[in-house]
Protein backbone atom coordinates (compact mmCIF):
# COMPACT_ATOMS: atom_id res chain seq x y z
CA UNK A 1 0.00 0.00 0.00
CA UNK A 2 2.71 2.47 0.96
CA UNK A 3 4.79 1.36 -2.02
CA UNK A 4 1.87 2.09 -4.35
CA UNK A 5 1.48 5.49 -2.67
CA UNK A 6 5.16 6.20 -3.18
CA UNK A 7 4.94 5.26 -6.85
CA UNK A 8 1.91 7.53 -7.32
CA UNK A 9 3.75 10.42 -5.63
CA UNK A 10 6.79 9.89 -7.84
CA UNK A 11 4.58 9.79 -10.95
CA UNK A 12 2.88 13.07 -10.01
CA UNK A 13 6.28 14.68 -9.39
CA UNK A 14 7.55 13.44 -12.76
CA UNK A 15 4.49 14.94 -14.44
CA UNK A 16 5.12 18.29 -12.72
CA UNK A 17 8.74 18.24 -13.85
CA UNK A 18 7.60 17.42 -17.40
CA UNK A 19 5.54 20.62 -17.34
CA UNK A 20 8.76 22.52 -16.68
CA UNK A 21 10.50 20.65 -19.50
CA UNK A 22 7.67 21.64 -21.86
CA UNK A 23 7.54 25.34 -21.01
CA UNK A 24 11.01 26.14 -19.70
CA UNK A 25 12.14 29.40 -21.28
CA UNK A 26 15.83 28.51 -21.56
CA UNK A 27 17.59 25.24 -22.27
CA UNK A 28 19.05 25.18 -18.76
CA UNK A 29 15.58 24.87 -17.24
CA UNK A 30 15.04 21.83 -19.42
CA UNK A 31 18.39 20.30 -18.44
CA UNK A 32 17.61 20.87 -14.75
CA UNK A 33 14.14 19.37 -15.04
CA UNK A 34 15.44 16.35 -16.97
CA UNK A 35 18.07 15.84 -14.25
CA UNK A 36 15.33 15.89 -11.62
CA UNK A 37 13.25 13.46 -13.69
CA UNK A 38 16.27 11.14 -13.80
CA UNK A 39 16.59 11.24 -10.01
CA UNK A 40 12.87 10.48 -9.62
CA UNK A 41 13.16 7.60 -12.11
CA UNK A 42 16.04 6.16 -10.05
CA UNK A 43 13.82 6.14 -6.96
CA UNK A 44 10.95 4.73 -9.01
CA UNK A 45 13.00 1.80 -10.33
CA UNK A 46 14.18 0.90 -6.80
CA UNK A 47 10.65 1.20 -5.42
CA UNK A 48 9.29 -0.91 -8.30
CA UNK A 49 11.72 -3.64 -7.33
CA UNK A 50 10.34 -3.68 -3.80
CA UNK A 51 6.78 -3.52 -5.12
CA UNK A 52 7.27 -6.57 -7.33
CA UNK A 53 9.14 -8.49 -4.65
CA UNK A 54 12.40 -8.53 -6.60
CA UNK A 55 14.84 -6.05 -5.04
CA UNK A 56 17.52 -6.97 -7.61
CA UNK A 57 16.17 -4.09 -9.69
CA UNK A 58 18.42 -1.91 -7.54
CA UNK A 59 21.34 -2.74 -9.90
CA UNK A 60 19.56 -1.01 -12.78
CA UNK A 61 19.01 1.92 -10.44
CA UNK A 62 22.75 2.23 -9.69
CA UNK A 63 23.50 2.16 -13.42
CA UNK A 64 20.89 4.80 -14.15
CA UNK A 65 22.32 7.11 -11.48
CA UNK A 66 25.72 7.07 -13.19
CA UNK A 67 24.15 7.56 -16.65
CA UNK A 68 22.09 10.51 -15.40
CA UNK A 69 25.15 12.30 -14.03
CA UNK A 70 27.25 11.73 -17.15
CA UNK A 71 24.40 12.72 -19.47
CA UNK A 72 23.84 16.01 -17.68
CA UNK A 73 27.51 16.85 -17.88
CA UNK A 74 27.70 15.92 -21.57
CA UNK A 75 24.80 18.22 -22.43
CA UNK A 76 26.25 21.06 -20.36
CA UNK A 77 29.67 20.69 -21.98
CA UNK A 78 28.05 20.74 -25.40
CA UNK A 79 26.24 23.96 -24.44
CA UNK A 80 29.24 25.73 -22.97
CA UNK A 81 32.02 24.87 -25.42
CA UNK A 82 30.07 23.90 -28.54
CA UNK A 83 31.74 20.52 -28.86
CA UNK A 84 32.23 17.39 -26.81
CA UNK A 85 36.01 17.69 -26.72
CA UNK A 86 36.80 16.18 -30.11
CA UNK A 87 37.79 19.53 -31.64
CA UNK B 1 10.66 -5.06 16.40
CA UNK B 2 9.54 -6.92 13.32
CA UNK B 3 6.23 -5.10 13.20
CA UNK B 4 7.90 -1.75 13.75
CA UNK B 5 9.86 -1.72 10.51
CA UNK B 6 6.96 -1.50 7.99
CA UNK B 7 5.44 1.36 10.00
CA UNK B 8 8.77 3.17 9.99
CA UNK B 9 9.15 2.48 6.27
CA UNK B 10 5.72 3.91 5.49
CA UNK B 11 6.49 7.02 7.56
CA UNK B 12 9.77 7.57 5.67
CA UNK B 13 8.21 6.96 2.25
CA UNK B 14 5.37 9.36 3.11
CA UNK B 15 7.88 12.05 4.07
CA UNK B 16 9.75 11.32 0.83
CA UNK B 17 6.59 11.76 -1.23
CA UNK B 18 5.88 15.07 0.52
CA UNK B 19 9.38 16.46 -0.09
CA UNK B 20 9.46 15.25 -3.70
CA UNK B 21 6.12 16.96 -4.36
CA UNK B 22 7.38 20.16 -2.72
CA UNK B 23 10.46 20.08 -4.94
CA UNK B 24 8.43 19.48 -8.09
CA UNK B 25 6.04 22.30 -7.17
CA UNK B 26 9.02 24.62 -6.70
CA UNK B 27 10.36 23.49 -10.06
CA UNK B 28 7.16 24.76 -11.63
CA UNK B 29 6.52 27.89 -9.58
CA UNK B 30 9.91 29.55 -9.06
CA UNK B 31 10.83 32.37 -11.43
CA UNK B 32 14.24 31.62 -12.97
CA UNK B 33 16.93 28.95 -13.40
CA UNK B 34 19.00 29.87 -10.36
CA UNK B 35 16.08 29.54 -7.97
CA UNK B 36 14.79 26.40 -9.64
CA UNK B 37 18.11 24.75 -8.78
CA UNK B 38 17.09 25.08 -5.11
CA UNK B 39 13.87 23.18 -5.81
CA UNK B 40 15.80 20.46 -7.62
CA UNK B 41 18.08 20.33 -4.59
CA UNK B 42 15.12 19.48 -2.37
CA UNK B 43 14.32 16.52 -4.63
CA UNK B 44 17.96 15.41 -4.70
CA UNK B 45 18.60 15.59 -0.96
CA UNK B 46 15.43 15.26 1.12
CA UNK B 47 13.42 13.14 -1.31
CA UNK B 48 16.25 10.70 -2.07
CA UNK B 49 17.27 10.43 1.59
CA UNK B 50 13.75 9.71 2.85
CA UNK B 51 12.96 7.23 0.08
CA UNK B 52 16.22 5.35 0.61
CA UNK B 53 15.71 5.27 4.39
CA UNK B 54 12.25 3.84 3.82
CA UNK B 55 13.54 1.17 1.48
CA UNK B 56 16.36 0.32 3.89
CA UNK B 57 13.70 -0.23 6.56
CA UNK B 58 11.89 -2.57 4.16
CA UNK B 59 14.92 -4.68 3.28
CA UNK B 60 16.71 -6.18 6.22
CA UNK B 61 20.45 -6.55 6.34
CA UNK B 62 21.43 -7.80 2.91
CA UNK B 63 23.30 -6.83 -0.23
CA UNK B 64 20.32 -4.69 -1.29
CA UNK B 65 20.89 -2.44 1.73
CA UNK B 66 24.51 -1.90 0.69
CA UNK B 67 23.43 -0.99 -2.84
CA UNK B 68 20.80 1.41 -1.53
CA UNK B 69 23.41 3.15 0.63
CA UNK B 70 25.67 3.27 -2.44
CA UNK B 71 22.94 5.02 -4.46
CA UNK B 72 22.40 7.46 -1.60
CA UNK B 73 26.08 8.33 -1.34
CA UNK B 74 26.42 8.69 -5.12
CA UNK B 75 23.42 11.02 -5.45
CA UNK B 76 24.56 12.94 -2.36
CA UNK B 77 27.85 13.76 -4.06
CA UNK B 78 26.79 14.19 -7.70
CA UNK B 79 23.63 16.27 -7.43
CA UNK B 80 25.36 19.39 -5.98
CA UNK B 81 28.03 19.06 -8.67
CA UNK B 82 25.47 19.00 -11.48
CA UNK B 83 23.53 21.89 -9.92
CA UNK B 84 26.70 23.92 -9.69
CA UNK B 85 27.57 23.11 -13.31
CA UNK B 86 24.10 24.14 -14.52
CA UNK B 87 24.33 27.45 -12.64
CA UNK B 88 27.84 28.11 -13.92
CA UNK B 89 27.07 27.41 -17.57
CA UNK B 90 23.86 29.45 -17.35
CA UNK B 91 25.82 32.37 -15.92
CA UNK B 92 28.50 32.03 -18.59
CA UNK B 93 25.83 32.09 -21.27
CA UNK B 94 24.46 35.35 -19.86
CA UNK B 95 21.15 34.20 -18.39
CA UNK B 96 20.06 37.05 -16.11
CA UNK B 97 18.74 36.25 -12.63
CA UNK B 98 15.19 37.27 -11.81
CA UNK B 99 15.06 41.02 -11.12
CA UNK B 100 18.59 41.69 -12.36
CA UNK B 101 19.63 43.08 -15.69
CA UNK B 102 22.99 41.79 -16.82
CA UNK B 103 22.87 43.80 -20.03
CA UNK B 104 23.16 47.01 -17.96
CA UNK B 105 21.14 49.16 -20.29
CA UNK B 106 20.60 52.81 -19.42
CA UNK B 107 16.82 52.64 -19.24
CA UNK B 108 15.78 50.71 -16.18
CA UNK B 109 12.75 48.66 -17.08
CA UNK B 110 10.97 47.04 -14.21
CA UNK B 111 8.96 44.83 -16.49
CA UNK B 112 10.57 41.43 -16.83
CA UNK B 113 8.89 40.66 -20.12
CA UNK B 114 10.66 43.59 -21.70
CA UNK B 115 13.96 42.27 -20.38
CA UNK B 116 13.46 38.83 -21.85
CA UNK B 117 12.40 40.37 -25.13
CA UNK B 118 15.53 42.49 -25.04
CA UNK B 119 17.68 39.47 -24.33
CA UNK B 120 16.14 37.58 -27.19
CA UNK B 121 16.79 40.55 -29.44
CA UNK B 122 20.36 40.68 -28.20
CA UNK B 123 20.83 37.02 -28.94
CA UNK B 124 19.56 37.44 -32.45
CA UNK B 125 21.99 40.34 -32.84
CA UNK B 126 19.41 42.60 -34.41
CA UNK B 127 20.62 45.37 -32.12
CA UNK B 128 24.37 45.36 -32.19
CA UNK B 129 25.06 47.51 -29.17
CA UNK B 130 23.23 45.32 -26.69
CA UNK B 131 24.83 42.26 -28.23
CA UNK B 132 28.31 43.57 -27.74
CA UNK B 133 27.48 44.63 -24.19
CA UNK B 134 26.16 41.20 -23.28
CA UNK B 135 29.18 39.58 -24.87
CA UNK B 136 31.58 41.70 -22.88
CA UNK B 137 29.61 41.09 -19.73
CA UNK B 138 29.31 37.34 -20.24
CA UNK B 139 32.98 36.82 -20.93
Amino acid sequence: MMLVGGMIGLAVAIMMALVRVALGPTAFDRVLAVNSIGTLIILGIALHGFLMGRPEFIDISVLYAILNFIGTFAVLKLFSTGSLGDR
Amino acid sequence: MESLMPILASIFIGLGVISVLIGALGLIRLPDVYSRIHAAGIIDTAGVAFFILGMICLSGWSLVTVKLILIGIFLFFTSPISGHAIARVAHLKGIAPHGRDLTATATKTSNTKKKTAKKKAAKKKTTKTIATKTKGRAS
